[in-house]
């Protein structure tokens, strides 16, 4: 009973902030203030959600006693599992959600493609080669050892894909679309080769990274990735309103003053740093850089003051709540959380589409 | 000092030339209408202008500021381009569009104030698309989405407009009508503009001045009348022709035989 109200109020509390938000701030434009209120509210939804979380769990916890208790008892197991195994897993959740969502909006708009993803330039072809190649060789045991070379290999996709793509200066967003589909396929057959020729224990292993995970992660590594995800996304968030005027077309950006090339440059090589830097700690976790950013347009229109902010805090609160349902639904096993997120998101995201029309305006 | 002064200019794509030695300038409050054949540079001639294609010979000055050296920002706020509609890959507003026009005025970190409000709503009742303000862009007719555009050129408050076959894709009606409006700006308000246009009659009633190009050369510049002739229209289109006049305005007219 109490499990079946936690998960209810799970997908409630986001869902009713939303439509709620929604009556309120529809076609408006954005000015600091309307920020700061969307934020706000979104802020609150994404406390609310985490401490439905960290009270969820096949382990039950007596919110009342454990505040009751405080700080005081720091020895009682419902202290550890709080403190040392949900929150910082919630932690992770949380980056990882707020990265992916970011640099979903950030590609979307550089590419000028509503399909557009944080994966789209090869960051997670990279990271997944160096990750199974790690796991087949055993550097599990290593501290860092799979987050490293994840690390490794997506930087090495980004360079390959933005060396393919680049001539005299310029990278034309087609041709870096292109490379970047071409290195993702293959690194997706290398992957192929490389499972085909892994044993069965391992196997297991890489399909969860595949899927995505976020039980392995130790805080000393989420908080390296928190520091990638704030540094890169205060360097996107200075370009917010160029990245409108980028929406509008290339030309039209520079007749009205923006640094075309410099720009999308930046934009380009920040979200997919900060895409590599979750990936690494996290595998491959799908849709979330998707739907989030489309989910907060529908809601709150397009401008990206608004659109990056408001997607940053509503994907960590997407991925705690996907994460929580997929380590709870059949304890004490867990799903891999990329198929929570594919699983919700992907019928909600139709039933969005169909309610706005193809999603052109706002509801 | 005139506003635009365009000196020798010449510009090739890869070893092809597409514009050759073109010179001219521009005065503050002119009208010039820039007409030629397909292929004959008119395109290119706008996007030098702009800045946005650096000449390989020659210059371009803005109030006598070279504008290759000009940045970006500093550029959108003296030239603003009427281009034609194009869509947009997501859904903004009609005031968020007017109020781009404000960017190159505001800083990195500002928001608009009071102040580029106003100002993007005096180009959006100039405009006739006050009451559009909340629509969706995509949702416009294409009339509608051209005074929008017009409005956020406006609102980059531009010594310079610059239009690029802006009613190419619009009927006679709003042709006439989008026309209208921007003369009334060049005459009420004294605003510089060149239009780049395949329409020869719309250039001819509506410039003081034309530009004729052929292969990337000047083939006749001048006063209307002295542009619009059948030699000159029949030697750069190879295409018969019949220039008359406008029997309301004597402007000259041409006519296919």
């Amino acid at each position: 009973m109490t499990r079946f109200f936690l998960f209810t109020s799970l997908l409630a509390v986001p869902a009713v902030a939303l439509s709620v938000a929604s009556r309120i701030e529809t076609g408006k434009a954005a000015t600091p203030l309307r920020v700061g209120r969307v934020c706000a509210l979104l802020a609150f939804v994404f406390l609310a959600v985490a401490a439905i979380a960290a009270v969820t769990g096949p382990h039950r916890i007596d919110l009342i006693a454990l505040l009751r208790q405080g700080l005081a008892s720091d020895t009682s197991p419902e202290h550890t599992i709080v403190f040392s195994v949900r929150i910082p897993r919630i932690l992770l959740a949380a980056v990882v959600g707020a990265t992916l969502s970011t640099a979903g909006a950030v590609f979307q708009g550089l590419l000028r493609n509503p399909l557009a993803d944080p994966y789209i330039l090869g960051v997670s072809g990279g990271a997944a080669v160096g990750a199974v190649v790690g796991i087949i060789a055993g550097l599990d045991i290593l501290p860092f050892g799979i987050p490293a070379l994840a690390a490794l290999g997506s930087f090495a996709a980004i360079i390959l894909v933005f060396g393919v793509a680049g001539r005299r200066g310029e990278t034309p967003s087609g041709t870096l679309l292109l490379s970047g589909v071409i290195v993702n396929a293959f690194c997706t057959a290398a992957i192929m080769f490389l499972i085909s020729t892994a044993s069965g224990t391992r196997l297991h292993g890489i399909m969860f990274w595949l899927m995505g995970d976020l039980g392995l992660a130790e805080t000393g590594q989420t908080a390296l990735g928190a520091a990638a995800l704030l540094a890169g996304s205060a360097v996107i968030y200075l370009h917010a309103r160029a990245l409108n005027l980028l929406v509008i077309g290339e030309e039209q950006a520079l007749q009205l003053g923006v640094d075309v090339e410099k720009t999308r440059r930046v934009l380009f090589f920040a979200a997919s740093f900060i895409t590599a830097a979750a990936v690494s700690l996290s595998g491959l976790i799908g849709f979330v850089g998707l739907l989030v950013p489309h989910l907060i347009r529908m809601i709150f229109g397009s401008d990206y003051r608004l659109l990056l902010p408001a997607s940053f805090l509503f994907g960590a609160t997407f991925l705690v709540a996907a994460d929580t349902l997929a380590r709870t639904v059949i304890a004490p096993s867990e799903l891999p959380v990329g198929v929570i997120t594919a699983l919700f998101g992907a019928p909600f995201f139709i039933y969005l589409l169909k309610k706005t029309e193809a999603g052109r305006c706002r509801f | 000092m005139p506003l635009l002064s365009v000196d020798s200019v010449s510009f090739r794509y890869g070893e092809q030339w597409v514009l050759r030695g073109i010179g001219f300038e521009v005065e503050k409050g002119d009208f010039l209408g820039v007409i030629g054949p397909n292929g004959s540079g008119k395109t290119t001639l706008l996007r030098v202008i702009d800045g946005i294609l650096k000449p390989q010979e020659g210059e371009v000055r803005l109030e006598g500021a070279e504008i290759g050296r000009l940045r970006r920002e500093a550029l959108a706020r003296c030239v603003a381009v009427v281009p034609q509609y194009s869509a947009l890959a997501f859904p903004f507003s009609v005031e968020e569009v007017v109020l781009m026009g404000r960017s190159p005025h505001l800083g990195r970190w500002r928001f608009e104030a009071d102040r580029d409000y106003r100002i993007a709503h005096e180009a959006m009742e100039m405009t006739d698309t006050l009451a559009l303000a909340a629509r969706d862009m995509d949702s416009l007719s294409g009339g509608e989405r051209q005074r929008v555009l017009i409005a956020r050129a406006l609102a980059q408050e531009p010594r310079l407009m610059l239009l690029d076959e802006p009613t190419a894709f619009l009927d006679i009606r709003h042709q006439v009508d989008f026309f209208d409006r921007i003369r009334s700006l060049n005459r009420d308000k004294g605003l510089t503009v060149i239009a780049v246009t395949h329409d020869i009659n719309l250039a001819a009633h509506y410039c003081d001045r034309i530009i004729l190009l052929k292969d990337g050369r000047i083939e006749a510049a001048g006063p209307v009348e002295d542009v619009i002739t059948e030699e000159h229209i029949r030697k750069a289109y190879e295409t018969k022709i019949l220039v008359d006049r406008h029997p309301g305005t004597g402007s000259p007219r041409i006519t296919l035989t």
